[in-house]
């Protein structure tokens, strides 16, 4: 059962993702990060994917729905610690080109 | 490519979301007998999990059915993978292969299981007409 996790402070919202990121998944995952973000109304929002070991394309529309919703509340939107698996479908999608993907493959944090 | 495969498996599973894991689990549990490195183990994975997941939300949109997940290898270490519905078909496969195209309304789906499927694997050939279901056939050739 995926499970999302919050941390919410000085106005940044943080989601951890917690399991496979897949269609099954993605539409519970949607509803709480969405509730969440509706309630809290945060300026940053990080989408934490250090726990998720397995995301297809699925999840690629869950990340460009969030992204689009922050955008519309004039929120930014950034992914943080994606694993390599993972980071190969995000570099894929050229996530990169619309939000800021920190502690990846490639960053020094 | 050899005549024979050295091993095979087929699966038959109902259109159940519930089952994009389970398909990636097992073929990733056939497939682990030729020791693939993470990386390949993870392309694999998500191609079947793109072919089984269109077939659930594409094929199988408006009545649900059997999706068939063949897997088999050669000797040269080429792993076969074929994702069969009997749903409803796609009538332009090359329209429907085309990176962001995707017949969703909802918003929420990318689009992009077509080029994920083509990038992670080293051959990818869709065969549909519309009304007669959808036969993926993708292969990969391990280090």
């Amino acid at each position: 059962m995926e499970k999302v996790k919050f941390i919410y402070e000085n106005k940044i919202l943080t989601s951890k993702i917690i399991g496979d990121i897949d269609h099954h998944s993605a539409k519970a995952v949607r509803e709480k990060i969405d509730h969440e973000i509706f309630e809290k109304k945060p300026i940053l929002i990080l989408l934490d994917l250090s726990a998720v070991e397995f995301m297809d394309s699925s999840g690629l529309g869950l990340i460009l729905g969030r992204y689009t919703v922050a955008t519309d509340l004039g929120a930014e939107f950034r992914i943080i610690k994606p694993a390599p698996s993972v980071s190969k479908i995000l570099d894929l999608a050229g996530i990169k080109r619309l939000m800021k993907i920190e502690g990846g493959n490639d960053d020094e944090a | 490519m050899m005549r024979h495969s050295e091993n095979n498996m087929k699966l038959y599973l109902p259109s159940l979301s519930v089952n994009e894991s389970v398909a990636r689990s097992c073929v990733a549990c056939f497939v682990a007998q030729l020791n693939p490195t993470i990386e390949e183990i993870s392309d694999i994975k998500c191609a079947v999990s793109e072919a089984v997941t269109n077939a659930i939300v594409h094929g199988y949109k408006y009545n649900s059915g059997i999706i068939y997940i063949g897997v088999k290898y050669y000797s040269d270490r080429t792993v076969v993978i074929e994702i069969k519905d009997k749903g409803c078909g796609i009538e332009n496969v090359n329209e429907a292969m085309t990176p962001l195209f995707t017949t969703d309304t909802s918003g929420e789906r990318s689009g992009m299981g077509f080029a994920v499927m083509s990038t992670f694997m080293d051959k990818l050939d869709v065969y549909s007409k519309k009304g007669e279901g959808v036969r993926v056939l993708m292969s990969k050739k391990l280090g």
